[in-house]
């Protein structure tokens, strides 16, 4: 297992050095410099500002500078916000986008795996279709409709919940997690169905039911354990889910976070900005991925022992 | 048994008989059909059947709910909602079918390849989609819109260069089952070139599983086309899509709540129909398949 994770860990590094790599040489390719305002700037403030950037330099050059500097957890400064660092702006919105993301998997973990389970329970009858349904109607409304229509409803009808802003009025939480979480319920619950349905039908689970134990013993005890494993593996490609929800639940309501950072860096032009929080958003769900991978790896006792076998 | 009954049983039913069989027993997947098979038509018909001209404005109008004239309402122009709906619909459409069509090519060609040649070159192969599986697609995405402009063109090559991962995947393990049948054996004893054995024999043999990730990766293109339009980062006025009309919606929603709405029940209707028809197929031309 140790070695499994470290040999992971090892495969992760390249792929991220292509994302810093690629992306560096991207935005160099982008047109019009950030310098090319609106009105024109006159030449010499032009190289004294393409100066102060390193922008005067070759690009190799640039380039090399640039890793010294993100190695240093400098990504430098950013081209819109004169005075704000690009890592400073990313660390003022990371808590909100956090906060927005964990409560978001909060509702998708607690409905997802309850209706998955509750579904499973009784295949192929109205306990097993109706939460079904839901769910797929669930994963067919995207998150950018379903926004404005809670907002619409909640917001502007019954007037129950505030519709922008986060942390500003009491319950201003509540849209935009159950916004971001709402798909991912819907996800999960498939999942979880699934998981179960594959594990129910095991033989120690009827060794269980026939020592006796109680029905809610064996489901929570004996089958949620195998029943969840297809939903940890999906816990990481659903974080990169989220941010990418995040950039439109952040726009929609309002709400000053990465993702709203990312969008508008994205719309300004502001090329450190983007270069800065598209290689950190990478790291983060590259991190993510691997760590779901390993997760799933790890509470799986038939993959484990292949690693168990020899080498570690 | 009679002669009639004789030649029917022994003219046996071939895969694609028998996917159909199986799909007509789906209402579900039926529904979708007729959905998608309504859209296509109408998106073709068009520009002779929508009611008003694209441009059509009534300025003098203004936003008016669902009326006669106007059956699902005009905007804040006094354009024609159902207009804009039928041309965004196009545009949604279209983005769909193209690049899961460059995710087609692309995926079934590397798949095909790496699975039947096999050894070194199908472990490089399949390491590089690996790779490429963990890199975070839709910040990536945004980035080449932001620096290659916001061309429709683009956005086609973008999307269908991020979905063909899956499609290379699954062609990748038909391939490897197909290419020890024996009629490929056959082929390869007949001296058929390599290329020639992949187009007649391998890839026609690979198709069911192909057709079913390409009707599911139709709904999951035209909803990132729509995400990005609704960000702004996607389609530009004045072209318009479904996207662009629930992000014009959404900020009008107010006062104007059925500019939110219709647009949104054409959206998630189509992406509804696609999953369900897809659903479907695979139930149908693939019934090893599970469903999650």
């Amino acid at each position: 297992m140790l070695r499994y994770t470290l040999l992971r860990l090892l495969q992760a590094i390249p792929v991220l050095f292509a994302v810093i790599t690629a992306t560096f040489f991207l935005i160099r390719q982008a047109p019009g410099g950030p310098f090319d305002a609106e009105k024109p700037v006159i030449p010499a403030v032009k190289r004294a500002l393409e100066a102060k950037y390193n922008l005067d330099l070759p690009v190799w050059q640039q380039y090399t500078q640039y890793l010294g500097d993100l190695f240093k957890g400098d990504m430098g400064p950013s081209f819109k916000y004169p005075g704000w660092d690009v890592h400073d702006l990313i660390l003022s919105g990371l808590p909100t986008t956090a906060e927005l993301a964990l409560y978001a998997l909060l509702v998708a973990l607690v409905i997802g795996v309850l209706a998955g389970v509750f579904a499973s329970l009784k295949p192929n009858t109205a306990q097993d279709y109706i939460p079904m349904s839901l769910a797929m109607i669930g994963i067919c409304m995207p998150t950018f409709l379903l926004g404005p229509l809670l907002v619409l409803m909640f917001g502007f009808w019954l007037e129950w919940l505030p519709v922008t802003g986060w942390g500003d009025l009491p319950g201003d939480k509540i849209l935009p997690s159950i916004t971001l979480g709402a798909a991912y319920a819907a996800y999960i619950a498939r999942l979880t169905r699934g998981g179960m349905l594959e594990i129910m039908s095991q033989d120690y689970i009827r060794t269980a039911r026939a020592k006796g134990l109680p029905e809610w013993v064996v489901v929570t005890k004996h089958a949620l354990r195998g029943g969840l494993i297809p939903t940890i593996a999906f816990l990481g490609p659903a974080f990169a889910g989220l941010l990418a929800g995040s950039f439109v639940v952040e726009t929609i309501f309002q709400i000053p976070g990465l993702g709203r950072f990312y969008v508008q860096a994205a719309f300004n032009r502001d090329y450190t900005m983007i270069l800065g929080t598209t290689i950190f958003l990478s790291t983060l769900i590259i991190i993510f991925n691997l760590l779901s991978d390993l997760l799933a790896t790890w509470l799986n006792p038939k993959l484990r022992s292949q690693f168990r076998g020899g080498a570690v | 048994m009679s002669a009639q009954a004789l030649v029917n049983a022994e003219k046996g039913t071939s895969l694609w008989a028998d996917a159909w069989v199986r799909l007509k027993k789906n209402k579900l997947a039926l529904f979708g059909l007729g959905v998608v098979l309504f859209l296509i038509v109408i998106a073709l018909l068009t520009p002779w059947i929508a009611p008003y001209g694209y441009e059509e404005q009534n300025l003098e109008l203004g936003a008016t709910p669902p009326s006669a004239a106007h059956w699902l309402g005009t905007d804040l122009f006094g354009r024609d909602l159902l207009t804009r709906l039928m041309y965004g619909g196009r545009v949604s459409l279209a983005v769909g079918l193209i690049a899961t069509s460059v995710a087609l090519l692309i995926g079934v060609a590397w798949g095909t390849i790496a699975g039947y040649v096999g050894g070194r070159t199908d472990a490089i192969m399949m390491r590089i989609v690996d790779a490429l599986y963990a890199l975070p697609f839709i910040i990536f995405i945004i980035l080449l819109m932001v620096v290659f402009g916001r061309s429709l063109l683009l956005l086609f090559l973008a999307i269908g260069a991020v979905e063909w991962l899956t499609m290379a995947r699954i062609v990748r393990g038909q391939v490897l089952t197909i290419r020890n049948q024996e009629y490929v054996e056959a082929a390869r004893a007949m001296g058929l070139s390599t290329p020639r054995i992949l187009l007649r024999h391998v890839v026609p043999n690979s198709l069911g599983p192909i057709i079913v990730y390409a009707t599911l990766t139709v709904p999951q293109v035209m909803l990132l086309e729509a995400f990005l339009s609704f960000l702004g980062l996607g389609i530009q006025p004045p072209q318009s899509s479904w996207g662009l009309l629930i992000s014009y919606g959404a900020e009008v929603m107010e006062d104007y709540p059925w500019l939110l709405i219709f647009p949104g029940l054409a959206l998630s209707i189509t992406l509804f129909a696609l999953n369900f028809l897809g659903d479907g197929l695979r139930d149908a031309l693939d019934p090893k398949a599970s469903k999650d």
